[in-house]
């Protein structure tokens, strides 16, 4: 759906993109991930074909980007984002689905779609400056999405949000994906991703560091540890206990020990089984360490 | 070209739809017309008729005294016995009390006006017109002249007339500065209200964030072409509407209120009989001349030249607003700094305009009539006296030039400031950003 190819993107003091290539399939949730300044906004800039690269090339479809063509394909939401503070609520729908090139019969067809479907329909005739910040978020979201676009692309879309908010704008994430829109969702926050993205790429100063589907990347960096948690005290087993917690065992393995073998123990010993389970790394711990002793990453931690 | 349309028309919208342009917009004319009458209502009326008694011992003046003027009346009557001249004015009820001594040796010996309170200029001026007059009269019917003699000679002043050696065509200096100074204040007013409208519209959308959003669907170009069009057609609208209301309030008031009818014709009376001092190197306050005058103008140029140094005054100065509010973060103070390299021609072009309408050839004229930055207004201060065609054409030439120029540039810096956040800019970095992009 959408290809980045050797993008470049040097600014007077700094390389904000450099050498990035990118492939994002149709349908996808593709994770952006990295610190604040790693060059993730100038990158999506540029896929937005708000700023041109220096050099490389954004393939949509494997055709080079075209304003013309490609701007009704790509719905943004940027990190800094905003509306008319007094502009009614269905006007601006209006205006930003209009410059997004469709006409008035359409738009008023999509801007009654989504706010029916989003409970927005009393607001019609409120201005923006009378919204809460979260009702204004959704409302971006909603203009962000109204004409279709095969590629939505959101940059921190959960920010500002209440959690329930959060919730739906996340089940219309999903929805729109099933119903094959490639969406990329750039955002610093690790857990959001874990439980969003299928496929990921950790960007620090402008390089890609890590990139892969999440699972991989977690198998990757695993260091066989197990929790057990049992009634009895663990005896007569051959392993590294790494913590112990009341009832609780970590575990690490040796690169050929079976996790089988423990929990076979277990049986024989008849031990009581409350818990057992391998501990995979979280994102968040993966790029800590990927990005660690590096300039940006001190602002990441925080 | 479309979606610079729909940018165009939210632009428009938005701001006609607004209270405070149809307060300002129906404001404004009834403010200047109703002022204007003011003015007139208390010019005539402001001081009741004033009652003037005249104790006249020479003789001479009472019977040959104005008493068609509005605003004094007259009636002869002497003091009695040793009344003070307090006691009389008080007991004939007078305002003023004028009285004229005998003659000695036909001068007369003194002329006294007594008021309560002291007597305004305007009565002395008044009266001393009146009374100098019929005694010039006087005098010269008593050295033999006829009175028709002296009627012809009071009512002839000197046909002064002045030419324009190129084509000799007459002209009226105070016409035609006049209308350059119309003209050109006109445009400065335009640029500086409808401008600095356009900044404010660019830090609007940067600072609301907007700008990112609206420029993922459009070109930053389109962005700020669309803005500049939509206000300028509000400009535009403005005043077609203030013209307009102004000529209706001129035609539908009187006959509202009919008594207005009289104050009406009251101000063109004062309009028209305004002193000689007033209106510089007029000849005769000759109204029908002065209309005579005003229509010699080439008004087709004149019209057609102020159309298009009008939009391109606006579009210049537009455009570079527009790239000085896409500069600006949150803090207005910083819009006021970086606001003033582009305030400052528009002032310059003012000043020069002032020069300009005493010496319309002067080569700093001639300069600032070139210069696109200033010859919106200067040029507009030349006009009326008559340009040579060649610096005509060449002053719109280099103000299109100019436009395109500096659109272009203005677009440049727009297109990377208005994506910029949280950082101060200088202008260093913006000339860097005009070299690199």
């Amino acid at each position: 759906m959408l290809t980045l190819v050797h993008l470049k993107k040097y600014y007077a003091t700094q390389k904000a993109v450099d050498d990035i290539s990118l492939k994002i399939e149709k349908g996808k949730i593709f994770g952006l991930l990295g610190p604040n300044g790693a060059g993730k906004s100038s990158l999506l800039r540029m896929v937005t074909g708000i700023t041109l690269p220096d050099s490389g090339k954004i393939l949509y479809d494997g055709q080079e980007y075209n304003q013309d063509i490609h701007n009704q394909w790509i719905g943004y939401m940027p990190e800094e984002r905003g509306l008319y503070k007094k502009m009614k609520i269905g006007e601006q729908a209006m205006y930003l689905a209009r410059l997004k090139g469709l006409n008035k019969i359409e738009a008023m067809q999509k801007i009654n779609y989504w706010f029916k479907r989003l409970d927005m329909e009393s607001w019609w005739n409120k201005k923006v400056e009378d919204l809460s910040k979260g009702m204004s978020q959704k409302l971006q979201f909603v203009t962000t999405v109204l004409h279709n676009p095969k590629v939505l692309i959101l940059d921190e879309p959960f920010s500002g949000l209440d959690p329930v908010n959060s919730e739906i704008i996340k089940q219309e994430i999903f929805e729109l994906s099933k119903q094959g829109v490639s969406i990329i969702f750039s955002t610093h926050r690790m857990e959001q991703v874990e439980e969003i993205c299928e496929e990921i790429a950790l960007i620090n100063q402008g390089k890609i560091v890590l990139e892969g589907n999440v699972l991989e990347i977690k198998n990757r960096f695993k260091k066989n540890l197990y929790r057990l948690a049992i009634q009895e005290e663990l005896q007569g087993f051959e392993s590294n206990i790494v913590q112990k917690n009341m009832d609780e065992y970590i575990l690490q393995f040796a690169n050929d020990q079976e996790p089988n073998s423990l929990l076979q123990h277990c049986i024989n010993q008849h031990y009581h089984i409350k818990t057992f389970e391998e501990i995979l790394p979280s994102l968040n711990e993966i790029f800590i360490q990927q990005v660690e002793n590096t300039q940006a990453s001190r602002q990441f931690l925080n | 070209m479309n979606k610079i349309f729909i940018i165009l028309q939210r632009e428009y919208l938005t701001r006609v739809k607004k209270k405070s342009f149809l307060i300002l917009t129906f404001l404004v004319p009834i403010l200047i017309f109703g002022a204007s009458l003011l003015m007139v209502y208390i010019a005539l009326q402001g001081e009741e008729k004033q009652k003037i008694v005249v104790n006249d011992e020479s003789g001479i003046f009472f019977h040959r005294l104005d008493k068609k003027s509005k605003t004094y009346t007259f009636f002869a009557e002497a003091p009695k016995g040793n009344e003070t001249n307090r006691d009389f004015a008080k007991r004939v009820e007078a305002d003023i009390y004028l009285h004229i001594l005998p003659f000695q040796n036909s001068r007369p010996d003194s002329i006294l006006i007594y008021k309560e309170g002291g007597v305004s200029l305007g009565t002395s001026l008044f009266l001393s017109t009146q009374l100098d007059n019929i005694y010039h009269v006087k005098q010269m019917e008593e050295a033999g002249i006829d009175k028709a003699k002296i009627d012809s000679i009071q009512n002839f002043s000197l046909p002064i007339k002045s030419y324009d050696l190129k084509d000799n065509k007459e002209t009226n200096s105070a016409i035609a500065s006049g209308i350059g100074y119309m003209m050109g204040i006109m445009i400065y007013l335009v640029i500086f209200i409808y401008g600095s409208g356009v900044m404010r519209g660019v830090m609007e959308e940067k600072t609301n964030r907007i700008a990112e959003v609206v420029i993922s669907s459009v070109k930053p170009f389109q962005l700020m072409m669309g803005k500049i069009l939509g206000i300028g057609l509000v400009g535009l609208t403005q005043f077609l509407l203030w013209g307009t209301l102004i000529i209706l309030l001129q035609f539908l008031l009187p006959l509202i209120i009919p008594s207005l009818g009289d104050l009406m014709q009251a101000r063109e009376n004062i309009v028209t009989a305004m002193p000689a001092s007033e209106m510089p190197n007029m000849g005769s306050s000759d109204s029908l001349a002065m209309i005579q005058s005003i229509m010699n103008q080439n008004w087709g140029l004149i019209i057609s030249c102020f159309i298009f140094y009008f939009l391109g005054g606006y579009f210049i100065y537009a455009s570079l607003f527009a790239a000085v509010g896409s500069l600006v973060n949150e803090d207005p103070q910083e819009a006021q700094q970086l606001t003033l390299p582009v305030s400052m021609p528009i002032i310059f072009g003012f000043i020069i305009l002032m020069t300009t309408l005493k010496e319309p050839n002067s080569s700093l004229s001639v300069f600032g009539s070139m210069f696109p930055l200033t010859s919106p207004i200067v040029m507009m201060g030349r006009i009326p006296y008559g340009v040579p065609v060649l610096q005509l054409i060449l002053s719109m030439g280099l103000l299109i030039i100019g436009f395109i120029l500096i659109t272009w540039m203005s677009g440049k810096i727009y297109r990377t400031g208005i994506l910029l956040y949280g950082k101060k800019t200088t202008w260093k970095e913006v000339l860097k950003w005009l070299r690199h992009s």
